[in-house]
């Protein structure tokens, strides 16, 4: 068996700090860890997938593979499946990366887990923990079908530096133009200079308590002091101050950033379970009884119009 | 065109989870349609209404009290249901297979499904089924429209927003930013009561992972709460982020 393959998020050569994440996580397994890249232009990458332990890159160049899209990767993965027998495949859990584990997982009929928090794999099995109701609760999958798969949250695990071989594998190219079936009209970036929620160190987050516009330009100030993400309870999303995307909750994103500030948010369940895996948890609001206090390890009762200003000005000192 | 939307039955994601005997405990939750597939019923609704749609089918696999988010879906404005029994531990394999296998008897135009379900959080479903049938997929979208025999779908995309084309039959799912879900009325649930559904059992399938246990994560324990002068107390809270918390400030 081929060891552990990981699936190299990236768009046009921005590589995702979770395919990192994962290869580190892989090494710990202690088989071959491989870094399978698909793309234009990438080759170029090997060496960084080296640096993190990649004992092998797989790269498949073309530009078919330029961006994303279901088709052309599951049909070029599935012959390599063919090709090297790989025991596991990870993947990162973004909307890409869940996309193509699906489809891929029933064009080969067998099982994925999916938004893994833990993974131990051995040839053959794979034991993954996985959040469920949003983190409210854990489940231990298992899967024993081949090759194991799984997508793997963002910031869980360590990167660790440890220079591997990374021998450059160029497998045959198996996709074409006529395996894709979604077209793929435009793509706008999302113009922010803030990191991606799930992805952030710091995530600083505004609720119900920031009345307004005015409110989140305040926690705005705090986020970009910290360079932080920025986010927002359901109150202030459906109240229209922030957008769907920024929303983290059980309906929204689930975070697990170094710290987390949650301004103005009184931590309704639905909240506390996109959040409460934060290592570090800062509160500010009005209400003393307010239950995002029971997770809060620094927790100020007042008024975050007062208290995030003056943070700033301390912050800065 | 015909609309089938696929709904799951989940709990409250305001409920509190507890286990019993070692399994998520229902006991006293409040069950409701899964809110990202609430948003499905919804945008094929509005299909209907804008003459887009003739009928729309709500398709739900799981045990008999699934039928109350089938009727909730029908008192939202769909036509009629149907309800694949299923056991409630089916893993993801398992509740595509069965959901494809009828999916494929209605032979619908257009099957929408929520992106993920607010209690096991998989989202492979809707991407399975579109694989067994053999059919083009789009995730997480926040607009849809139809016209030509193609689905132009707006999608909440890594790092962006993407527009992207498929020809229909497909199967779409969609984010919660689609559209807000209505509220049944009186008279549509008068109305659903007398809507037709069919219950139908599963086709047989193995599944391909398996749950070995169930926990809950450790409890957070409340730490320092502080409730001082605005301005000593962002000076505490200041010096905990930069001592405790080590945090860099730009």
């Amino acid at each position: 068996m081929a060891g552990t393959w990981v699936f190299i998020e990236q768009r046009d050569g921005n590589i995702r700090k979770v395919s990192f994440e994962m290869i580190s996580k892989a090494k710990t397994f202690g088989d071959e860890v491989s870094a399978v890249v698909f793309g234009k232009g990438v080759e170029g990458q090997a060496a960084e997938y080296a640096k993190y332990g990649a004992d092998k890159v797989y790269v498949v160049e073309g530009d078919v593979f330029a961006n994303y899209n279901t088709g052309a990767f599951v049909a070029q993965m599935a012959a390599m499946i063919q090709e090297y027998a790989p025991n596991a495949i990870l993947f990162a859990h973004t909307f890409n990366g869940r996309d193509f584990a699906s489809r891929l997982a029933q064009k080969l009929e067998v099982g994925l887990a999916t938004d893994v928090i833990d993974a131990e794999i051995s040839a053959g099995k794979g034991l993954f923990t996985r959040a469920i109701y949003a983190g409210k609760a854990l489940a231990k999958v298992e899967i024993t079908t081949s090759p194991i798969l799984a997508t793997v949250r963002a910031g869980v695990f360590e990167v660790v530096e440890g220079a591997a071989a990374g021998e450059v594998v160029k497998p045959a190219v198996a996709a074409t133009d006529a395996d894709v079936y979604q077209v793929v009209k435009s793509f706008e970036p999302t113009v922010s200079a803030r990191p991606e929620l799930t992805e952030a160190d710091v995530v600083v987050s505004g609720g119900r308590g920031c009345k307004g516009p005015e409110g989140i330009q305040i926690v705005e100030q705090l986020a970009d002091l910290l360079g932080a993400a920025l986010g927002g309870s359901r109150a202030s999303i459906d109240s229209g101050w922030l957008g769907h995307e920024l929303q983290v909750g059980q309906t929204g994103k689930v975070v697990n950033p170094n710290l987390y500030v949650a301004a103005g948010i009184s931590g309704a369940i639905q909240h506390l379970a996109g959040m409460s895996s934060s290592k570090f948890i800062a509160a500010i609001n009005t209400d003393p009884e307010a239950p995002i206090f029971n997770v809060a390890d620094f927790g100020v009762v007042g008024d975050l119009f007062k208290v995030v200003p003056l943070l700033c000005e301390e912050l800065k000192k | 065109m015909k609309v089938l939307v696929c709904v799951k039955q989940t709990f409250d994601t305001e409920a509190k989870i507890e286990l019993k005997d070692g399994k998520i405990s229902d006991a006293g939750i409040n069950l409701i349609i899964n809110p990202y597939d609430e948003v499905a019923v919804e945008g094929a609704i509005q299909m209907k209404e804008k003459g887009l749609a003739k009928e729309v089918v709500i398709l739900a696999a799981g045990a008999d009290k699934a039928m109350d988010a089938i009727r909730t879906a029908l008192a939202m404005g769909a036509d009629r249901g149907i309800l694949v029994k299923q056991d409630s531990a089916a893993d993801e394999y398992q509740r595509a297979v069965v959901l494809a296998a009828a999916i494929k008897d209605e032979n619908p135009d257009l099957i929408l499904a929520g992106h993920v379900a607010a209690d096991d959080g998989s989202s492979q479903v809707p991407t399975r089924i579109a694989e067994i049938l053999g059919l083009p997929h789009v995730n997480v979208i926040t607009n849809i429209e139809i016209a030509d025999g193609k689905a132009t779908c707006t999608s909440e995309a890594d790092g962006g927003t993407q527009v992207t084309e498929v020809s229909i039959p497909a199967v779409i799912s969609s984010q919660v930013s689609w559209n807000e879900p209505r509220y049944p009325s009186m008279k549509g649930i008068m109305q659903a009561k007398k809507k037709p559904v069919a219950t139908i059992d599963a086709a047989a399938a193995e599944a391909k992972s398996n749950i070995v246990e169930f926990s809950l994560p450790p409890a957070k324990t409340a730490g320092i709460k502080i409730e001082e002068d605005p301005d000593v107390a962002a000076a505490k809270l200041s010096d905990w982020m930069k001592n405790t918390v080590k945090v860099e400030v730009k």
